[in-house]
């Protein structure tokens, strides 16, 4: 946004060629677009710094942990050993109760979200009822996430469909993958459902209408048309629960992490063990930090390439629908 | 903020109406120099014609111009109508022209020995050239209907007037030249109430939307 | 004087054919219909005949759109929108409880102003309502949306790229693509609101030209905002005012001779 000052001084014989580079040079500068242009600039510089000084901090404390033996060894109970040790069964607990999550969060988020948008009546108070709660939901800490997890799903769920099921012992009433992802997916609720409404909201009224108007109900316009056009944002829905989960360790705590578990985990009812707790047991339980520091940053390591994995698996399915949603039906 | 297709419209009006004032002085003044025997008046009336023509010319262009803005309702028939209107006029002022023409060269000669009705059908015929005119600027179509069976009358007296010249031309064949010139003077008289009667049609139309033209009544 | 022969000008006659049973084909007796408190339609009473373009013009917000919704009762859609009187079509209450809407929304076609086509290809976009009901076999749905598309004039536009997305469309292809849409499930009536409002000249003539050639086998009902459209495409031309028919008649005469002088002013543009 750069002032021209008109070409005051110049004779009137000058040549058009003459007054017009005259006329740009001319140009006053403009101190306080430099000014918020650079702020900008340093802003982006700083945000690009700070993230390449964790990531340098990560790689090069813990790369020389890194090999293809760290990632496929199942451990034994001795964490602290180098040589020996391993994160396989901690990738395949994080990756497993992300998908089981995901599995109850997107229906339910997606079901919830259509109803908002689709079908509540705008000034009733059941709607804002659950949108206040939706919201609240969104803002509560993850740990008192994990108290609900044990209090309600495990106390109360787990313990009742035991005694349903006559089991001698506990079975369902206790810490599980089952319940662990649905609590997670009770804490990543509100960001499906969000995302889920805006992309919802996003899908112009013209379309749901000519539906309609061609002879369709409501649930089949919801189907046909609403559902497939607001794919992309459910899945970024999706990638964001998932983003959040994976690296989440407090809901997990009473609901279903093991400090060691021998084996992989094979059945809903298992426990498992996590590569976010998993940095926490090594940064408070070794004996010999200096031994131990390698390995930890390499869990953590491990922990970002799973998440950027995942997202990356998302963000690719969800290009491609975009894609398909562009060129044909 | 003005309308400028009700300027327009007005316009068409305005120029109808100057037309319309023009075309009556012809005729006014075309009968007075046929009566008076007035040869400088004659000349001058067939002079102004030319700006009869010049309006009838004007009052199309403004017409289609119009017309391109597509207007409906009473706006479509005003604009119809003075197409037809300006014609009319036009040819009402040729008629007059003829008339002074006439006038022109029986002021060189010798009055003829007729009595003739011809200033009573002169009358009739201002009279209805006037009040067709007043019934298109007073929207009057009731007065315009009133207008048309007065063309019997002075139809009437043409004829009259015919044989009664007609009787006089073989008594005395001398008066010959004069008495045609008589002769053509009625019948552009007559034509002169026709157009009037014409104009008193489109007024009917434009206020009724009726159109009452070659109808047994009219 | 030599006799001058005008040429013949045929003035199209209003077509009002009855049903059997002397019923025109929609008739809307004494409809009321409240947002809420306030009343947008007062009162109407209007019979549409079979066959024929019938145009809803008047200025804006004064109800002409929201009586087209009525009739295939898309006003259902909006909370707080009660309706008084009656809608007939073919003789049957179509705001009786007992109505299927689905049904009546098949017999009654609805074209848009802005288009709105799915984003799916132009055989899908075409194909949506038979598949909707029901159509499945692949020769059967072709067939259909061939002579759709036939009918709508964009058969030759688009018959070499029928599985490419119909957002490659221009607006005005767009257009007649909703309408091919619209007519895929043979309606009777085919309701438009101001289909060509948001086209260029040269789309809209084709839309116009498009409506005239489907009144032979259509009942269509037009709202639009141009005067000069109605006069052009429609056979019977109502006049709404503030929630009232002013003026309901055949076209020609609204615009050449209103009986109102409401309609007067508004057609030669005195207001509105």
């Amino acid at each position: 946004m750069n002032t021209i000052t008109p070409p005051q001084y110049l004779p009137d014989n000058t040549s058009d060629t003459t007054r017009l580079t005259r006329h740009f040079r001319a140009e006053k500068f403009d101190f306080w677009s430099f000014f918020f242009s650079g702020l900008t600039g340093l802003a982006t510089l700083f945000i690009l710094g700070i993230l390449a000084v964790i990531l340098t901090n990560i790689v090069i404390n813990g790369w020389s942990a890194i090999s293809w033996h760290f990632v496929s060894t199942i451990p034994k109970k001795d964490f602290f050993d180098a040589s020996t040790t391993g994160v396989l069964p901690m990738i395949v607990g994080t990756t497993i109760r992300v998908f089981v999550m995901t599995i109850f969060v997107i229906p339910v988020g997606v079901i919830t979200a259509i109803y908002l948008t689709e079908y509540a009546p705008n000034t009733s108070i059941i709607t804002r009822v659950i949108r206040a709660a939706v919201n609240n939901l969104a803002g509560v800490p993850s740990i008192v996430f994990g108290l609900f997890g044990l209090g309600f799903f495990i106390n109360f769920v787990g313990k009742n469909m035991d005694a349903l099921l006559h089991n001698p012992s506990a079975v369902w009433g206790q810490p599980a993958l089952i319940w662990a992802a649905l609590t997670l997916a009770v804490m990543t609720l509100p960001v499906v459902i969000v995302a889920t409404e805006e992309s919802l909201k996003a899908i112009p009224p013209g379309l749901r209408e000519a539906s309609l108007a061609l002879g369709a109900t409501k649930l089949e316009t919801i189907w046909r048309i609403v559902l497939p056009q607001a794919l992309p944002g459910i899945m970024t829905g999706g990638i964001l629960a998932v983003s959040r989960a994976a690296g989440e360790v407090a809901p997990i705590l009473f609901t279903g992490v093991a400090y060691y578990m021998a084996s992989l985990p094979l059945h809903v009812t298992d426990q498992f063990m996590d590569l976010g707790y998993h940095v926490f047991v090594l940064a408070t339980q070794s004996p010999n930090i200096e031994q131990t520091r390698p390995i930890l940053y390499a869990t953590v390591l491990v922990l970002l390439l799973l998440t950027f994995a995942l997202n990356i698996v998302a963000i690719i399915i969800r290009a491609r629908m975009r894609k398909k949603l562009r060129a044909l039906g | 903020m003005e309308n400028y297709f009700e300027a327009g419209i007005e316009n068409l009006r305005q120029k109808l109406l100057l037309m319309a004032s023009r075309a009556e002085t012809a005729v006014n003044e075309s009968v007075q120099a046929l009566m008076q025997r007035n040869h400088d008046l004659a000349l001058r009336v067939k002079a102004d014609d030319d700006v009869i023509d010049r309006f009838e010319v004007e009052i199309d262009e403004l017409a289609i111009q119009l017309l391109t803005k597509a207007p409906l309702a009473s706006n479509l028939r005003l604009v119809t109508v003075a197409m037809k209107i300006s014609q009319n006029l036009e040819r009402i002022g040729d008629e007059a022209t003829k008339i002074a023409k006439r006038a022109r060269d029986l002021s060189q000669e010798p009055p003829v020995k007729v009595t003739l009705d011809l200033p009573r059908m002169a009358t009739l015929a201002l009279a209805m050239v006037k009040d067709a005119l007043d019934s298109f600027v007073q929207r009057d179509s009731v007065a315009a209907r009133c207008l048309i069976p007065r063309d019997k009358e002075v139809d009437a007296l043409n004829k009259q007037i015919q044989e009664q010249l007609t009787q006089h031309m073989m008594d005395n064949p001398d008066a010959i030249a004069r008495c045609l010139h008589w002769i053509v003077a009625a019948k552009s008289l007559e034509r002169i109430a026709d157009h009037a009667k014409n104009i008193a049609e489109e007024v009917v139309y434009l206020c009724e939307a009726q159109d009452i033209r070659h109808s047994p009544k009219g | 004087m030599a006799e001058i022969i005008l040429p013949k000008i045929n003035l199209p006659e209003a077509k009002v054919t009855a049903t059997a049973g002397g019923a025109p084909l929609i008739a809307i007796e004494q409809l009321s219909l409240y947002y809420g408190a306030s009343k947008a339609l007062k009162n109407i009473s209007l019979n549409l005949g079979e066959k024929i373009v019938t145009a809803f013009i008047g200025p804006s917000g004064c109800g002409k759109s929201t009586l087209l919704r009525c009739l295939n009762r898309m006003n259902d859609l909006i909370d707080n929108v009660r309706i008084e009187g009656a809608i007939k079509i073919g003789g049957h209450e179509i705001y009786n409880k007992d109505v299927d809407v689905i049904e009546l929304r098949k017999r009654v076609g609805m074209v848009f102003q802005k288009s709105n086509p799915f984003p799916k290809s132009i055989y899908e976009n075409v194909a949506y309502g038979l598949r909707l009901h029901g159509v499945k076999n692949r020769s059967a749905l072709d067939e259909a949306v061939e002579q759709s598309l036939q009918q709508s004039a964009l058969w030759d536009e688009v018959k070499d790229r029928l599985h490419s997305s119909a957002l490659g469309l221009s607006g005005g292809q767009q257009q007649r693509l909703c309408i091919a849409r619209a007519i895929a499930i043979k309606p009777e009536i085919i309701l438009m609101d101001e289909p060509a409002s948001a086209l260029d000249p040269i789309a809209t003539t084709r839309i116009e030209e498009l409506i005239l050639n489907l009144k032979k086998d259509f009942t269509i009902v037009i709202v639009t905002h141009n005067m000069q459209q109605a006069a052009r495409i429609s056979d019977e031309t109502a006049f709404f005012y503030i929630g009232e028919l002013v003026e309901f008649g055949p076209t020609t005469k609204i615009f050449t001779n209103p009986a109102q002088k409401r309609t007067e002013d508004y057609v030669t543009g005195r207001f509105g």
